[in-house]
């Protein structure tokens, strides 16, 4: 053995409910710790860093809104998700999905764009969901009909739906006025979520905007359908046991179905929140990979729609870490996503204790003097 | 005619080589049991190692060395994790490519925009090259190209007809048999995940030194995730990952081809051929079912407790 470890790993008979909640915790730490030493190395003090990165960016109401806008549509996306992961079903491009959502979206907030009205928005919303469900119904049927890797299926998709934003920006959807940058126009205020300071005077100022209703709607939806309903219980089975759910006769074609449709219109909704949210266009990189980050948030929530929350709102504090990190501290804005890699890491690597208990090794000679 | 299908040619297989390296890597790896998605996170890895060991006058060799040696490193934490603390295969592999495009893309920030001071030249082998037709692409490649088709026979000659490929592939199909047989199990895989990142960051080096002479965020565009469809295309055959990089190589060169001969399609839809191409050829081979089931690896991507 090359690795003689120090330790051994003893299965447990159960997953130990306890460490499931306490792995995730550990990881924070263990990404905690090797960021500030990362911060260290580059010559910052890790104190002030940490407090830059982790404190500065919520401090005052502005900043929450900002966190909230932008663990909206994480929380969204992993939601949709974590249904199709409780199944084994790998979704892993909600990003490409997101941008459909987004483009079905800005096409009726163009063609409307001077003679729209409150019947807009939600149309917008409609479309943005259909559009990322019917990305995804391509990985779906290859997936149900053909057995193909949905994996990369979905993957390829979101780079050929990156070209084709690119190919709407710079060509027939481009703003006549941009000078040949490639974004669309503002869009009409009736095409925009109303932003929330029109009603409150305390929020003066933030960004946040009415689509933080549609998650606060969908995680109680989501924590029903998954662990409430018949057709939830279904899909975990699936996963946990697809030669047990075989047996009970659940289709494997209609869950396939059933999880990347979920995940796609879920997507599609978070592009419309965000291309009718804060940034109020379609342009050519409008999203700092909410579609990716959103599979680190449904594994950190452990698949659970209230954990999810959380998850997203940690996610959220590390893009704005990250963003405050450039600013303040001339980091390049990459460290956010060298943290988001080692959380995950971290967190698979810890999880090992939920289903392995972990023993000191006798020494080879203990058994001898026994 | 003919010549003018040259320039064709020869950016089909400087497309192919990349892919073909990460790929065959790829294969060692998943015919041991274990899935790798890391690709796209240890070429990048590799890439940029690459491009700092030659933006640093350390040469070519050096240059070679870095890459080999930062994708094997990258790719035992993801052995770390699967082997040895027994995490799900596909969850890892997908954070190793997060973890790897951060990293890479936090410390190659100061290398962007940079021309890499030295460069893999094309070695015309005399006579070869001047025959017709292939000639001219594929008898003059650079050192990486021919190094490539060496591994390629050097992949196949080691799986088939070796004890070392045998004992790789038995564990691959069932571990719990190889194991008592007495074969190492756990170091075997390590030792293949090791090559796989190996060659992966060649497949970077090969971008970043070689075919883009610089380095830049998300530089191999995906490449990585089409390598993985590779061998699935190729059924885990060593010798058929060469044919199908070559088509894949073709159908990007073909999107670069009409652009230089200015037809009239947009270039976002040239450039999406590629990814298109790979959905295309997965839905083919995958409606074949028996073909994957007869040649995946038995055991692939399931976690294997060596108990002590």
């Amino acid at each position: 053995m090359p690795l003689r470890l120090p330790f051994r790993l003893i299965p447990r008979a159960q997953p130990s409910q306890r460490m499931l909640l306490i792995a995730p915790l550990l990881a924070v730490t263990l990404t905690l710790v090797v960021g500030l030493g990362i911060f260290a190395a580059l010559g910052q003090n890790p104190l002030v860093a940490f407090r830059v990165f982790f404190i500065d960016p919520v401090s005052d109401i502005n900043g929450v809104s900002e966190l909230l806008l932008k663990a909206s549509p994480l929380c969204l996306i992993a939601l949709g998700l974590a249904i199709g992961f409780r199944a084994n079903i790998w979704n892993i491009g909600a990003e490409g999905q997101m941008y459909l959502g987004g483009i079905f979206a800005t096409g009726l907030a163009i063609h409307f764009h001077e003679n729209g009205g409150p019947w807009l928005l939600p149309a917008m919303i409609l479309a943005g969901a259909v559009g990322g469900a019917l990305w995804a119904s391509i990985t779906a049927f290859l997936r149900a009909q053909l057995r193909t890797n949905e994996i990369l299926v979905s993957l390829m998709l979101t780079y050929v739906a990156d070209l084709l934003v690119k190919y709407l920006v710079y060509g027939p959807w481009q703003d006549p006025q941009s000078n040949n940058f490639p974004f669309t126009v503002s869009f009409s205020d009736d095409a925009l979520f109303p932003v929330l300071m029109n009603w409150w005077d305390w929020l003066e100022g933030t960004r946040i905007n009415l689509s933080l209703l549609i998650t606060v709607v969908a995680v109680p939806l989501a924590w029903l359908f998954m662990d409430k309903s018949f057709v939830g219980f279904q899909l975990s089975v699936a996963g946990l046991a697809p030669a047990a759910a075989r047996y009970a006769g659940f289709s494997e074609k209609r869950m396939v179905w059933i999880a990347l449709l979920i995940g796609g219109a879920a997507a599609g909704l978070a592009g419309v929140t965000e291309v009718a949210g804060p940034i109020g266009q379609l342009n050519d990189r409008w999203t700092p990979g909410y579609g990716f980050t959103a599979i680190i948030v449904a594994a950190l929530g452990r698949l659970n729609a209230f954990g999810i929350v959380l998850a997203a709102l940690l996610m959220a504090l590390l893009y704005l870490g990250g963003e405050a990190a450039q600013i303040s501290l001339q980091l390049p804005k990459a460290i956010s996503q060298v943290f988001q890699g080692l959380l995950l890491m971290f967190l698979l690597g810890c999880d090992v204790l939920v289903n392995y208990r972990v023993a000191r090794r006798m020494p080879a000679n203990a058994l001898v003097n026994a | 005619m003919i010549e003018s299908l040259n320039p064709l040619l020869a950016s089909a297989i400087a497309a192919a080589i990349p892919l073909i390296l990460a790929a065959l890597g790829e294969l060692v790896v998943e015919r041991s049991g274990v899935l790798n998605l890391g690709l796209e996170g240890m070429m990048l890895i590799g890439a940029l190692a690459s491009f700092v060991a030659v933006a640093h006058g350390g040469g070519l060799a050096a240059s070679v060395i870095a890459a080999m040696a930062a994708g094997a490193m990258i790719a035992l934490v993801f052995g770390f994790v699967t082997l040895t603390l027994q995490a799900n295969q596909v969850a890892a592999g997908l954070s190793l490519t997060i973890l790897g495009t951060g990293i890479s893309a936090f410390l190659g920030r100061q290398y962007v925009g940079f021309r890499a001071p030295a460069s893999f030249a094309d070695l015309p082998i005399p006579g070869l090259s001047e025959l017709p037709l292939l000639g001219p692409s594929l008898f003059s490649m650079n050192l990486l190209g021919y190094a490539t088709i060496a591994l390629l026979g050097g992949v196949a000659w080691f799986l088939y007809r070796t004890r070392a490929g045998l004992a790789l592939r038995c564990i691959g199909e069932s571990p719990v048999v190889a194991r008592s047989l007495g074969l190492p199990v756990i170091p075997v895989r390590y030792a293949a995940v090791a090559f796989g990142g190996a060659m992966a960051g060649l497949a970077g080096c090969y971008y970043a030194v070689a075919q883009f002479k610089m380095w830049q965020e998300g530089l191999t565009s995906g490449n990585g995730w089409i390598a993985l469809a590779l061998v699935v295309f190729a059924t885990w055959r060593p010798l058929r990952v060469g044919i199908g990089a070559l088509l894949f190589g073709g159908v990007s060169a073909l999107g670069l081809y009409l652009q230089a001969i200015n037809v009239q399609v947009s270039v976002f839809a040239l450039s999406s051929l590629p990814y298109l191409a790979t959905i295309i050829v997965l839905a083919f081979i995958s409606s074949n079912q028996n073909a994957i089931r007869r040649n995946a690896p038995a055991s692939l991507g399931k976690a294997f407790h060596a108990d002590g």
